[in-house]
């Protein structure tokens, strides 16, 4: 196991290599002056000449991948222009809080798609089955920045149940400033479940082996929690896996509108402010963060089903 | 007195093409300790009429629309409720389905698969439950059962698969064993094994078997009586020796003749013509009246002809065609 997980750690020093090429000529091709942006534009000529300089901005292009390449293996991934930090103390700063809503969305998404698949999968074909396809279709139809607004408006500043944003000192008061943006994220992901949860519980019924445990004369509740279920949950592992690489770089919105500082939101403040450092350091922390969570999804595949190996 | 007593059992499919009646009037006892064979052509009804008697379906649409199935001790297993009827499962009456790696559950160990159905009619300890697994394994001659225990079905083979599955059927000694094709899934070498298997283990516990099988020898050697079944219906019935050595429904004379000699007969080869009618909008009167080479006018009209003991047949031996003797030696 750890031989195989060590492995697949080795297969991905190529794979890394491709993205930093790519990641580095694809913002070459970005407009604007990285120099000017940081100075501003009452800078003179040999003020942003010095910059650039500084920056390495005026030597070839292969000599700037060099450098590029070497901050990504000493672990910095560069220094940003505009914050002037290592770019790994800026996504060490925000990470917590892009994984806190990653594992909170997914919370939720669980506790959302769960019972909605397993009472969309005892009435698979009637009425309450169509009636909870519709929501989710409802659900994942919506877009998030609006829901983000309806949701402010609704239980934020009507109700006064929640922040409208931004972010609290501790566990606990962050367990309620990240309800919200966590909820948004959390819906189109419990939408993805509850339809793949559906179809792996109607599969699984239908199996033989359930009706072996069925012949043993197990009641239907131990059927469905000792045969069924887990059986139907290790389908959804991939899923989650999928949704969870796409909200490490992927809820720009949402923290935008939360005023959640994550990694979306430094990797958009980046963009507008030409911040070419940052750019590409974050699209390679992304590319490994991508690749380290689908190792872990099939480690857990591994673990979850025995017929399953890690290759 | 019988052990299970069938009595115009009744089940239906709802499809989208409308209601199939996959059992239409199903009647047949088994003895205690006796092994009784069912046989027909691929969707007769055979595994439709098993999975009646404890209600499996493996989530089909399906439903028991008639009929009785009285279990001896026990009542009428159609008429009971789902409650009482997981009772009777596992403990008094016990499955084994066709193919071994698919009846196990994939993720769970086999020593807890077999323990579990001990744990939910016996009040025993996990380990209590986990020695008497052990002592099942050995019972059907598994090897080196201990490290068994904590397999995972695709850890064995299939031949040790249908061993496991035996074992966990046998595990609380019931007195009837429904077995549906127990060997088809397995390799030719091991059929013979398994098979010889089930029935040493089941004389040795006094246990029923009803054994569905396609194939006649394998009827012919280990079952004591046996049905014919027919488009979900019982065309003839009696001792196997009675019903293989004189048939008396032009359909099971088909299908001993459709046979490869083994079973000791010494006609050619001949293929049944045609095909089995619908289930849906089955034909009136007799439903192998349009591929019967003795077929009268008669035997396309009314209801399906019973089951009736011929003059001179054997004690218990019933066939379903209305023709006599002298009409089949016409032809
Ligand atoms: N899942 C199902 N859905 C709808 N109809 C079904 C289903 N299973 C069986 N049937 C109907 O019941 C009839 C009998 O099926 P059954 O499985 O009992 O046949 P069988 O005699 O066991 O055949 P085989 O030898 O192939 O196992 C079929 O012809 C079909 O019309
Ligand atoms: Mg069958």
């Amino acid at each position: 196991m750890i031989l195989a997980i060590l492995k697949r750690l080795l297969m991905l020093v190529p794979v890394l290599i491709g993205i930093t090429v790519i990641s580095f000529l694809l913002l070459q091709i970005m407009p604007g002056d990285p120099a000017s942006r940081a100075m501003g534009t009452r800078a003179s000529a040999e003020e942003l000449q010095a910059m650039r300089e500084l920056w390495g901005l005026d030597k070839p292009i292969w000599v700037q991948y060099l450098y590029f390449l070497r901050d990504c293996l000493t672990g910095s991934f560069g220094v940003s222009i505009f914050h002037k930090k290592p770019i790994i103390d800026l996504v060490a700063e925000r990470l917590p809080f892009t994984l806190a809503i990653v594992g909170y969305s997914t919370v939720i998404a669980l506790v959302i798609a769960l019972p909605f698949a397993i009472l969309a999968a005892a009435n698979r074909g009637r009425m309450l089955d169509n009636l909870i396809r519709q929501i989710f279709v409802v659900v994942i139809a919506m877009p998030p920045f609006w829901l983000c607004y309806v949701l402010i408006i609704w239980l934020a500043l009507r109700m006064g149940w929640f922040s409208t944003g931004g972010i609290g000192d501790g566990f606990v008061a962050n367990l309620g400033r990240l309800f919200l943006p966590s909820l948004v994220v959390g819906l189109s992901t419990a939408a993805l479940v509850q339809q793949s949860l559906r179809a792996a519980l109607i599969d699984t019924m239908k199996a033989d082996y359930i009706d072996t445990a069925r012949a043993k004369g197990l009641r239907g509740h131990e059927v469905f929690l000792r045969h069924v279920l887990p059986n139907s949950l290790i389908s959804t592992i991939s899923i989650i896996g999928v949704r969870v690489s796409w909200i490490i770089g992927g809820t720009v919105v949402v923290e935008k509108i939360f005023s959640v500082p994550g990694l979306g939101s430094l990797l958009i403040d980046a963009i507008v402010s030409r911040d070419l450092p940052v750019i590409r350091g974050l699209t390679v922390f992304f590319a490994i963060m991508v690749v380290i969570v689908n190792l872990i999804t099939d480690i857990c595949y591994a673990l979850a089903d025995p017929r399953v190996r890690l290759e | 007195m019988s052990l299970l007593s069938i009595r115009d059992l009744v089940t239906e499919f709802e499809s989208p093409s409308g209601t199939a009646r996959a059992v239409d009037g199903v009647s047949f006892d088994v003895a205690p300790g006796e092994i009784f064979g069912i046989v027909g052509e691929s969707g007769c009804g055979k595994s439709a009429t098993c999975r009646s008697i404890l209600r499996l379906f493996g989530g089909a649409p399906a439903r028991i629309a008639g009929g009785r199935i009285l279990l001896d001790g026990a009542g009428d297993l159609a008429a009971m409720r789902e409650r009482e009827l997981a009772q009777v499962r596992g403990r008094d009456v016990a499955f084994i389905f066709q193919d071994p790696l698919t009846a196990l559950n994939p993720t769970m160990r086999i020593g807890r698969q077999i323990g579990e159905v001990i744990r939910r009619h016996r009040d025993v300890t996990r380990a209590e439950a986990r020695d008497a697994a052990l002592q099942l394994l050995r019972d059907v001659h598994v090897t080196s059962p201990e490290r068994r225990l904590d397999a995972y079905p695709h850890e064995l083979s299939g031949g040790l698969r249908q061993r496991v599955v035996i074992a966990m059927a046998l595990a609380l000694r019931p007195r009837l064993i429904i077995a549906d094709e127990p060997t088809t899934a397995l390799d030719v070498t091991v059929q013979d094994q398994i098979l010889r298997l089930l029935k040493e283990r089941c004389d040795s516990l006094g246990t029923s078997i009803i054994l569905i099988t396609h194939d006649l020898g394998v009827v012919s050697q280990i079952c004591d009586r046996m049905a014919v079944m027919y488009a979900g219906r019982v065309v003839e019935t009696g001792a196997v020796r009675e019903v293989l050595d004189a048939p008396s429904h032009p359909y099971t004379r088909a299908l001993l003749a459709a046979l490869p000699g083994q079973v000791g007969r010494d006609s050619e080869l001949v293929p049944i013509g045609g095909a089995p009618p619908s289930l849906i909008d089955p034909p009136p009167g007799c439903r192998f009246a349009p591929r019967c080479v003795f077929a009268q006018p008669q035997c396309r009209i009314g209801a399906p002809p019973a089951l009736r003991a011929r003059a001179g047949a054997g004690e218990g031996h019933l066939d379903a065609c209305i023709l006599n003797e002298v009409c089949h030696a016409a032809a």
